[in-house]
């Protein structure tokens, strides 16, 4: 069965478009604006980070804006509940780091966000091998897991990962962690073109897709892209204005753009 | 059947450990954990770390009977000297174990974290002995309570970078080794310093740690005809107790880890997973790792290697705690009773023997002392005022 989030991003692509889905750290001030400023600026669906003390995949510009929201005292309860005030007609992922799901349980995490309206969830420190009881109780659920392909994987791993993945599969575009970067990593397209070759799922590009040009050159063979420490960068800066001229900045490229 | 666990390819002890770890390190792991099991079965590679072990650092490192404490507290006291080891502490020998095994990968570079220093330390030690490039993590509050360590780091050659993220200590040292290796890693081995972090490491490093044990036990029949009744060491990650215990788990020796209470992964924590692992980790009600808050940045560590939580889980080996003042009393004890100032960190063993002899009266009790006091010597002044 195909999921909320699937279900929506394929609708973009087979209208001929590409997918776009930005990141925003929940519980950072202002940031249910930023969601709102997303939405309503071309987003196809959101990823909603639930800050967490130990973010070992983040580069610092998400470190940082974890850090602020967890001493502004933000808790996956608190977000959730946020969450739930939100009316913006896309699908929403919460990124996750491990513990704050083992910890919560799985059937309970997943049901929480079930209640809080959110579609799919990204846990980028649960590979493969350690997936299948999360992956079990979010089935259940009708939470999509969205899972992460790494540069790094050889060719008979990644069929595997893209057939445990819900939603779309990440396609990690470089080796390291979060952050803007002047260019887009020649690993970028590599490994995206490598996972198309493997599923009909869809493909998204994320890490190190900075601004709406990169999006472009990432969207030449991805279905499109996951754009976090850019949009958060401006979130921290403008604010929700900032997001969303920056999102709608992107999205006009990609829809201005041939394919 | 022994008890000292060889994990399978899931890495579990019981239903700790695991490989915790961003997709791009999966490979990267499991290249380890081959190319671990090939050196470790490899008669050439045991001989060359042998004879690094024996020529390099100083092994076997002897034990010592301490008369004087033996006779105050009521019991027959044994120190195993690690802190007589080249570099001054076990350390050495897991990190001659993993440069070995970085440059049989072919690795040209290795990152490591470190809390009081002491890995840090043999990591550069061993980089320099063996030609690799060498970067160090190292918390901002640790830098500032060891500068002695990070001068020492500069002198043998490799870089060490200050980390402000979190609470600047041992835990965020390792988040940002991680994110280290998550950017190099086709380049660089990640030189991981206690019996933690997603498998093999917590394995691997226990292998290269049973050393101590092996060695212990023969010694200590040799000395008094048995085993002791009680093996002691300090738990931070936990790599020296690992490696004392393992040479005692199917001996009736009670085996005792000691945490520091702001520390305190085993009996104040839960089942967690952070830094690649599942452990008992001490964390809030969400999930949020706590900060850990000990006088020695080597024990300043949330959580606890896997293998120990096993242990704790099957009632094989206690884990009870000391307080930070009384540590100070043991570090002095040691030093004024037997003329060896240990490290902070094996003063909580000692603190733990010093509080608990009333009990084991006529025991004979085995102490890893794990390094040397050296280093900590001036974080001491500032607390002994009266001696200054």
């Amino acid at each position: 069965m195909t999921g909320r989030l699937e279900a929506t991003l394929r609708t973009r692509i087979d209208g001929g478009g590409k997918c776009l889905v930005p990141y925003i750290t929940g519980g950072y001030p202002g940031w249910v604006d930023a969601v709102r400023a997303c939405a309503a600026n071309g987003a196809d669906a959101i990823e909603i980070g639930i800050p967490f003390s130990d973010p070992v995949m983040d580069g610092p510009v998400i470190q940082q804006a974890s850090q602020i929201a967890l001493e502004g005292g933000a808790t996956p309860v608190s977000i959730f509940q946020e969450i739930r005030t939100l009316d913006v007609g896309i699908p929403l992922a919460v990124m996750c780091y491990y513990n704050t799901v083992f910890h919560a349980g799985h059937a309970r995490f997943a049901n929480d966000l079930v209640a809080a309206g959110v579609s799919a969830a990204i846990v980028p420190d649960l590979p493969l091998e350690e997936a299948g009881d999360w992956c079990a109780a979010a089935d259940a659920a009708g939470i999509e897991t969205v899972m992460l392909a790494a540069p790094t994987a050889p060719d008979n791993r990644l069929p595997r990962v893209a057939e445990r993945a819900r939603g779309f599969v990440y396609s990690v575009g470089l080796l390291g962690v979060t952050g803007e970067r002047a260019e887009l990593a020649l690993t970028a397209t590599i490994l995206a073109a490598r996972v198309k070759k493997i599923t009909n799922k869809p493909v998204l590009i994320g890490v190190g897709v900075s601004n709406a040009a990169q999006a472009v050159e990432a969207s030449r063979v991805a279905d499109g892209v996951i754009m976090g420490a850019s949009v958060v960068n401006r979130m921290m800066d403008g604010g929700s204005e900032a997001v969303g001229l920056f999102v709608a900045e992107v999205r006009g490229a990609l829809d201005g753009a041939s394919w | 059947m022994s008890i000292l666990q060889t994990p399978g390819s899931d890495g579990r002890f019981g239903e700790f450990g695991g490989r915790y770890v961003p997709e791009t390190l999966v490979p990267a792991c499991q290249e380890l954990e081959a190319a671990f099991e090939d050196a470790w079965n490899d008669p050439l590679f045991r001989a060359d770390l042998d004879q690094l072990l024996r020529e390099y650092a100083g092994r076997p490192s002897m034990i010592t009977e301490c008369h004087n404490l033996s006779e105050q507290l009521g019991i027959r006291l044994f120190l195993k000297r690690e802190d007589l080891n080249h570099t001054g502490s076990h350390k050495i020998n897991n990190v001659l174990g993993q440069v070995l095994l970085a440059k049989r990968m072919g690795k040209k570079r290795i990152v490591a974290e470190t809390g009081a220093g002491q890995h840090g330390v043999a990591s550069a030690t061993a980089a320099a002995l063996l030609g690799l490039e060498c970067k160090v993590y190292m918390g901002e509050v640790d830098i500032a309570r060891q500068e002695l360590n990070v001068f020492r780091m500069r002198l043998l050659g490799s870089e060490v970078e200050a980390v402000t993220s979190g609470s600047r200590t041992l835990k965020d040292a390792v988040n940002e080794a991680m994110r280290d290796w998550v950017a190099s890693v086709e380049t660089t081995h990640y030189c991981l310093g206690s019996v933690m972090g997603p498998h093999p490491y917590p394995f691997m490093v226990r292998q290269f740690h049973r050393v101590i044990g092996d060695e212990a036990f023969t010694q200590m029949n040799d000395a008094t005809g048995t085993s002791p009744d009680f093996v002691v060491a300090c738990v931070g990650g936990g790599s020296n107790a690992m490696g004392i215990f393992s040479g005692f788990i199917d001996t009736p020796a009670r085996l005792i880890g000691v945490e520091p209470a702001g520390g305190a992964a085993v009996s104040r924590g839960q089942p967690g997973v952070v830094h690649g692992m599942k452990s008992f980790l001490m964390q809030d009600e969400y999930g949020q790792v706590a900060e850990a808050h000990s006088i020695s940045a080597g024990l300043d560590y949330p959580g606890v290697g896997p293998e120990h939580s096993y242990l704790a889980s099957i009632g094989r080996a206690e884990y009870p705690t000391v307080t930070d003042d009384e540590v100070i009393a043991g570090f002095q004890l040691m030093s004024r009773s037997e003329g060896i100032i240990p490290a902070l960190e094996c003063a909580h063993a000692m603190a733990w023997i010093s509080r608990e002899a009333k009990n084991m009266q006529g025991k004979t009790v085995l102490m890893n002392l794990s390094g040397r006091g050296d280093k900590d010597v001036g974080q001491m002044m500032s607390i002994l005022k009266d001696l200054t």
